[in-house]
C-alpha cells in the first residue's frame, strides 16, 4: 500500500516538474490534420530553439480547430479552409489566418497501361458531374490524342469524410464550371452527383488501385507512395500542368490574396501554376490575452514562416512564396500582447 | 417487478442489517441507475447540440433524402434506410451461423473441439474495427465483386435486390462485415444460454425417445429461446453503431436504392466520416441531430423486440 502511495507522489512531482518546476510554457493548439506531419516537426525543432515553451497539437480535424478557437480552448486554431465571415463574426475578438503551407490535389486513375493523362476544368467537372461516363467520351478523346482510351464505365470515387482534400478540390470545379457551382458547390464535404465515396486518401488510392475505370483525387504524397499515374490538368494560362511542389508555389505567387489572407489558389492565372491546390491556416487572435504567451506564440510565428518553410519540401507540403512570406511577417508583427 | 426484490428488506431482515449492508445496497443502487442517467445524459447533450437544426428541419429531418451541406439541406432519410438494411442483413447472415455454432459448441461437438473453437470465436471477438475494415477492402471487396456477386447476380438476378452495376463497395459488403462482427458476440451469449438449459430438459426429452434433433429442438431450443432472444438483441445493438469497418466498405453514398449491390451509407458513418472537419455552423447541428436519430432509432428497435419477445413467449415458456 505505502509504496503505491510513493509511487503515486513521484509521478505527481515528476508531472510536475514536467510543467512548472521547469518554467515550461505549454502553448495549445488544435486543428487540421492535413499539416500535422509538418507542425509536428516543427514544434519539435522549435523546442531546441527555444526550450522554455512546449506546443501541444491535437489533430482533431478543421472543423475542430475553428470550434476550439472560436470557444477560446485553445492558443491557436488550425484549418485547410479559411473561416466564413458567420463564424468570425462569432469570434470574441478579431481571428488572423495565418497561411503556413500549401498542398497540391492530384487526379488520379486506373486505365491499362497507366497512360499520361491530360485533363481540364470543365471535363473533369463532367465526369464527377456523372455527365461524361465513358473514357472514350468525345471530349476526353479530344483532350489527349494519340492516347488509346478504353469503352469502358468511369468509376468515380470522391472522398466520403469532410476534408480540406474535397474543399481544394471541389473549390477548383466550382471555379471551372458554373454548373458544379450552382449544383453542388464547394465545401469540406459536399452532396456528390456521382460516385462512390471512399474514407481518407488512403481509402480514395485504395479504390482507385482496385477498380478498373476507376478515377479519384488525393493529396500529392499518396500518388507519389502508391505510383499511381497522375493527370496534367489545364491551368487558366492554357498550360497542362503536372502537379508537383514547385507548381504549386507558383499557384501560391499567382494567386490574388486579399488582406485578410482567406484566399482561395483555385485556377490562378500563372503560366506554370497548377489550379487544383490550396493553403492551410493556422488561427489566432490578434489580441493575445497572456502577454507572456503571445509573445511566445509570435516568436514561434515568426520563426515557422522562415526557419519552419524550408523544412516543407522534404515532408511534400509546397512553401509559401517570398512575395506571401514578407506579406505575412507583416503581419505577424502586429498581433498585440 | 421480481428484480427489485433483493433491494426491498424485509422487516425482520432489518434487524440483522449492519451499516455494511446498507452501504452495500446504496452504492449498488447509484451504481444501476447512474447506467439510466448516463444515457439520459447523452440523449439530452444530443439534443441541445442539434437544437437549432432540430427547430428548423422538425419532422422533414426524418423524411429528407437530400444531404446537401452545401446548400444546407439536410435529410437523414437514406441514412436510417443504410442503417436499418445493413444491420438486417448481418443480422440474416449471423443469427443462423452463431445459432448454430452455439447448439454445436453445447450439444455436439466433442470436449476438445469445443474449447479450441471457443477460443477462435473469442479471438474474432477481439480483432479491432478497423483491422476488420482493411481486411474488407483489401479482400473481402475485390472477392465480393470478383466471384460472389457476380454469382449471385447470374443466380438470383431476376430479383430486383440483386440487379445493377457491381462495384464491390456496397450494402451488401456493408451488411456481411457487420455480421463477421457480430458472430462472436451472439455466440458467446447463445452458448452460455445454451449451456445453462438443465441437463435434466435433456433427459427428459431422450427418455421419451426423442431423437438428438429433437432434442435439440423441443428440450434445449425451445427452452432457451427468450435467451437467444436476448443474445440477437446484443448483437443487433452492435450492428445499429459498428462504424468503422462499415464505413470502408459500405460506399458511402446517401441515396436509397433497391439493389443490394449499390452504395449505401449509415447514420454512424456519416458522424464519423463529417463531424471532425465539419465547421461550427448548422451542419454540425444537423450531425449532432442523426446522433439523436441513432439514439432514437436503437432505443426503438430495442423496445420493439422486447415486445415481440414478450407476445410470443407466452406463460408456456416463462417457466423458469
Amino acid at each position: 500500500m505505502r509504496s503505491i502511495t510513493i509511487t503515486w507522489c513521484l509521478c505527481g512531482c515528476l508531472w510536475a516538474a514536467q510543467c512548472g518546476a521547469l518554467g515550461q510554457m505549454l502553448i495549445n493548439g488544435a486543428g487540421a490534420t492535413f499539416p500535422y506531419p509538418l507542425y509536428a516537426k516543427w514544434f519539435d525543432e522549435y523546442a531546441k530553439v527555444d526550450p522554455s515553451v512546449r506546443f501541444n497539437y491535437a489533430s482533431i480535424g478543421s472543423g475542430g480547430g475553428q470550434k476550439q478557437i472560436l470557444e477560446q480552448t485553445v492558443d491557436f486554431g488550425a484549418s485547410d479552409s479559411p473561416m466564413s465571415d458567420a463564424n468570425l463574426a462569432k469570434a470574441p475578438g478579431r481571428i488572423l489566418h495565418i497561411p503556413t503551407v500549401a498542398g497540391a490535389v492530384a487526379v488520379t486513375y486506373n486505365l491499362p497501361g497507366s497512360p499520361r493523362l491530360k485533363l481540364d476544368g470543365t471535363t473533369l467537372a463532367g465526369i464527377y458531374l456523372g455527365k461524361i461516363t465513358q473514357w472514350n467520351d468525345r471530349r476526353l478523346l479530344a483532350l489527349n490524342p494519340g492516347v488509346s482510351l478504353p469503352g469502358s464505365d468511369i468509376v468515380v470515387v470522391h472522398r466520403s469524410d469532410g476534408s480540406g482534400t474535397s474543399h481544394i478540390f471541389t473549390d477548383y470545379l466550382s471555379s471551372a464550371s458554373k454548373e458544379w457551382e450552382t449544383r453542388v458547390g464547394r465545401n469540406t464535404s459536399v452532396k456528390w452527383p456521382a460516385g462512390l465515396g471512399a474514407k481518407g486518401n488512403e481509402g480514395v488510392s485504395g479504390w482507385v488501385k482496385q477498380l478498373p475505370g476507376a478515377i479519384g483525387y488525393v493529396e500529392l504524397a499518396y500518388v507519389q507512395e502508391n505510383r499511381l499515374p497522375s493527370a496534367q490538368i489545364k491551368n487558366a494560362a492554357g498550360a497542362f500542368i503536372a502537379p508537383s511542389l514547385e507548381s504549386v508555389t507558383e499557384a501560391m505567387a499567382a494567386a490574388t490574396i486579399p488582406d485578410d489572407f482567406r484566399f482561395s489558389m483555385a485556377n490562378p492565372p500563372g503560366e506554370r501554376a497548377y489550379p487544383i491546390s490550396g493553403a492551410t491556416w493556422l488561427l489566432v487572435y490578434e489580441r493575445q490575452k497572456d502577454p507572456l504567451k503571445g509573445r511566445k506564440l509570435v516568436e514561434f510565428l515568426d520563426w515557422a514562416s522562415t526557419k519552419g518553410e524550408a523544412m516543407a519540401p522534404a515532408l511534400d507540403y509546397a512553401p509559401l512564396p517570398d512575395i506571401l512570406r514578407a506579406r505575412i511577417l507583416e503581419r505577424i508583427k502586429t498581433i498585440r500582447y | 417487478m421480481t428484480t427489485q426484490s433483493p433491494l426491498r428488506a424485509t422487516p425482520g431482515a432489518l434487524s440483522r442489517q449492519g451499516a455494511g449492508d446498507q452501504v452495500f445496497k446504496w452504492l449498488m443502487l447509484t451504481m444501476a441507475l447512474s447506467v439510466i442517467a448516463l444515457i439520459f445524459i447523452i440523449g439530452c447533450e444530443l439534443a441541445h447540440g442539434s437544437g437549432p437544426a432540430l427547430r428548423k428541419f422538425g419532422w422533414r429531418f426524418l423524411t429528407g433524402t437530400d444531404w446537401d451541406p452545401v446548400h444546407e439541406r439536410f435529410g437523414a432519410l437514406p441514412f436510417i434506410f443504410g442503417t436499418v438494411v445493413s444491420s438486417v442483413i448481418a443480422l440474416g447472415i449471423a443469427v443462423p451461423l452463431s445459432i448454430a455454432t452455439a447448439v454445436c459448441l453445447t450439444e455436439l461437438a466433442p470436449q476438445w473441439l469445443r474449447q479450441a473453437l471457443s477460443l477462435f470465436i473469442e479471438l474474432l471477438a477481439a480483432v479491432p474495427s478497423v483491422i476488420l475494415g482493411l481486411w474488407g477492402i483489401f479482400v473481402m471487396v475485390p472477392w465480393l465483386r470478383q466471384s460472389m456477386f457476380p454469382w449471385l447476380r447470374g443466380a438470383l438476378g431476376f430479383l430486383p435486390l440483386f440487379q445493377g452495376p457491381i462495384y464491390g463497395v456496397s450494402l451488401l459488403a456493408g451488411g456481411i462485415i457487420i455480421a463477421i462482427m457480430i458472430v462472436p458476440i451472439i455466440t458467446s451469449v447463445s452458448r452460455e444460454v445454451l449451456r445453462s438449459v438443465p441437463g435434466l430438459q435433456r433427459e427428459a426429452a431422450y427418455a421419451l425417445g426423442a431423437t438428438r434433433w429433437e432434442v435439440t429442438r423441443i428440450a434445449v431450443l425451445s427452452y432457451a429461446r427468450k435467451g437467444l432472444f436476448g443474445a440477437v438483441i446484443l448483437g443487433l445493438g452492435r450492428a445499429l453503431g459498428e462504424t468503422m469497418a462499415v464505413t470502408m466498405v459500405i460506399g458511402n453514398r446517401p441515396e436509397i436504392a433497391a439493389s443490394l449491390f449499390a452504395p449505401g451509407y449509415t447514420l454512424a458513418s456519416v458522424v464519423a466520416n463529417e463531424f471532425t472537419e465539419t465547421p461550427p455552423g448548422v451542419n454540425l447541428e444537423a450531425l449532432f441531430e442523426i446522433g439523436l436519430v441513432l439514439l432514437g432509432i436503437t432505443l426503438l428497435v430495442n423496445a420493439l423486440a422486447r415486445l415481440l419477445l414478450a407476445t410470443f413467449s407466452g406463460p408456456a415458456l416463462s417457466t423458469s
